[in-house]
């Protein structure tokens, strides 16, 4: 606030929130991060956060996607009791706490992932998402114990699993328990497929560091988002190490497509159908009968 | 000043160049040179041991990354006979940042896996300063498979400041590469045993540290990433690297007390640098005593033991 504003009565005093200076009202018109086009916020919301101008990519919270993804009124939603640790007592210009609570309170969410069970096109599902708004979707051990319990219960109900995984990479305010989580959900994934379960991974903007190198790269099937950036090491480490300039387009699903690194590049509006065909024919069950697998 | 000291081992160093000169002048004065050398090899002894009881982490950090430390090579030298060095991930490369082969522990034979940072330029050059790119860990996976195959247990030496961050690294999926062997060493059907002897650099350490008992030298470090990585991301300076090491939490003592591994090896008074031999010689009982207790589990069992204590990780 400025000096000016300070000195004002408080009636007087009006908010000025961010989308206000962008000229934009907050809750009904929104830009695309991409093509700067201004988007109807509930067409938005129908397109799936998908820009239907530019088909620009944007984020979508985990529990959005879950919900748009799975068949309605199928599904419920698991690993709800799990909670983050702070086990190093982690301060750097904030407490790990601190910042914890605070992703928490801007989210809703108790972490950086949801997991939801249920039905696609009528296929047992388990289903998990990355939340990159809740600490860059950063792997904790909370994180890394969710998708543990998302593949068990796929175990029990004879469940195909979905990972769409939004992640800077491991959370470093946890330390090595974090980097651990690498292994504990690599080592869940080979039960799944010891159950002959299929795990569709989904790449979605970004998939970095410990969650690209561990449970994102393990799918039975790897499909991405158009143009999210994947990799191993981010782009600015890379630049610094070697000296040189980054090829155009490297590290984005195109790049990876081309480099024999995924299987596919599916728009959002169409995942729902492609994962549904890939894991009916994995599951050996017949086609789902429905509308949009028909292609009408 | 010598660079194969660190700062706070200057003053030991000054010492033992001391007694090194003493060693080489003529007894023909009245003093007794004999004498004098003892007095200050024990007061080298004792100013060795006053400051590595109080280290601080950063200079456990320092230790760790001491440019004179054993590395992998100079273990296979001392801890194994016998050994046949294995190249190549059958598609692309040598492989040369990790060594791998087969080589006897105490007669048993076994797999060898380590990082290797080299010590020379040349030798840093071929092995690239420690980073694995894709085809070492391919290549890694390669030689686990083959252990597996022939039921030798698998012994890992973990020392790397990271993955390798480069272009043809991320253009072979490095990520995938790093994945694929945690997921294959989760179920890989023989006995493994990790040791971190120098830096145990997030995933490019891990890529070769998923084992059924897993332990730290001394003054190694273990670390989600880099103190500089972390202290350039939430410090935003990478000046602040000690602050960072300190609140990850890095020291074999920190990660020993949060039960994230097995057990911590101690080293020679001064450093594993100090005492190539005797460090050799301590790695290599610890790792037949811990080899001989899991040669004992039939593999079911051995294999459910790694997957309990994986999922552990993180469980209150």
């Amino acid at each position: 606030m400025s000096w000016l504003k300070r000195l004002l009565p408080s009636k007087i005093r009006t908010e000025s929130s961010a989308s206000e200076k962008r000229g934009v009202p907050e809750g009904i018109w929104s830009r695309c991060t991409c093509c700067t086009a201004m988007l109807y916020a509930k067409e938005l919301e129908k397109s799936l956060q998908v820009c239907p101008k530019c088909n620009h990519h944007m984020a979508i919270s985990a529990r959005n996607r879950l919900v748009s993804f799975l068949d309605q009124d199928s599904i419920v939603e698991i690993a709800t009791t799990v909670v983050a640790t702070d086990w190093l007592k982690f301060k750097d210009s904030k407490r790990y706490k601190d910042r914890l609570l605070a992703a928490q309170k801007k989210s809703g969410e108790q972490e950086a992932a949801v997991v939801m069970k249920g039905r696609l096109h009528g296929l047992p599902v388990v289903a998990c998402a990355f939340d990159f708004d809740f600490i860059g979707g950063s792997m904790g051990s909370a994180l890394g114990e969710k998708f543990v319990q998302g593949v068990n219960e796929c175990l029990k109900s004879h469940s195909a699993f979905i990972c769409f995984s939004a992640s800077g990479g491991a959370r470093m305010q946890e330390g090595l328990i974090s980097l651990l989580q690498m292994a504990k959900t690599s080592a869940s994934l080979t039960r799944l497929h010891q159950a002959g379960l299929p795990f569709i991974s989904v790449l979605t903007n970004p998939t970095m560091g410990g969650v690209s190198a561990s449970l994102a790269m393990l799918g039975d099937v790897i499909i991405a988002e158009p143009k999210a950036l994947i990799g191993f090491a981010g782009p600015r480490v890379i630049e610094q190490t070697v000296r040189e300039k980054l090829p155009e387009g490297f590290q984005t699903s195109e790049f990876l497509l081309a480099h024999g690194a995924i299987d596919m590049i599916v728009s959002r509006q169409d995942m729902r159908t492609a994962a549904a065909r890939l894991i009916a024919k994995l599951m050996k069950q017949e086609a789902p009968l429905s509308m949009e697998l028909l292609g009408i | 000043m010598n660079l194969n000291y660190l700062d706070f081992e200057q003053p030991i160093a000054d010492l033992k160049d001391k007694i090194e000169e003493l060693r080489h002048v003529d007894s023909d004065g009245g003093v007794n040179i004999a004498d004098e050398i003892q007095r200050l090899e024990k007061k080298a002894q004792e100013l060795t041991e006053s400051t590595f009881s109080k280290l601080t982490t950063w200079q456990k950090v320092q230790l760790a990354r001491h440019p004179m430390r054993p590395y992998t090579q100079d273990y296979i030298d001392r801890v194994f006979t016998d050994f046949d060095e294995l190249h190549g991930d059958r598609h692309l490369d040598d492989g040369a940042t990790i060594i791998c082969g087969v080589a006897r522990l105490d007669g048993v034979p076994v797999v060898v896996i380590g990082q290797q940072k080299g010590r020379k330029t040349q030798e840093k050059l071929k092995h690239n300063f420690g980073m694995p790119k894709p085809e070492d860990y391919r290549k890694a996976l390669r030689v686990m498979q083959l252990a597996e195959r022939f039921k030798l247990p698998v012994i890992t030496l973990i020392d790397t400041p990271g993955a390798y961050p480069g272009i043809d690294a991320e253009a072979r999926n490095q990520s995938e590469a790093i994945a694929r062997n945690l997921y294959e060493m989760a179920k890989l059907e023989t006995p493994i045993i990790c040791t971190v002897i120098g830096e145990g650099g997030s995933g490019g350490a891990l890529a070769i540290g998923v084992g059924d008992c897993v332990m730290m030298l001394q003054y190694s470090i273990y670390s989600v990433i880099s103190p500089e990585g972390c202290a350039s991301i939430l410090w935003k300076s990478a000046e602040k690297s000690a602050q960072a090491a300190e609140a990850m939490g890095v020291t074999a003592d920190r990660v020993m007390g949060l039960n994230l591994i097995d057990k911590i090896i101690p080293e020679p008074i001064g450093g594993a640098h100090g005492d190539y031999d005797l460090m050799a010689v301590t790695l290599k009982s610890t790792l037949s005593e811990q080899l001989r207790k899991l040669s004992q589990l039939p593999t079911d069992q051995l294999l459910e033991r790694r997957y309990q204590r994986l999922m552990a990780y993180g469980l209150r």
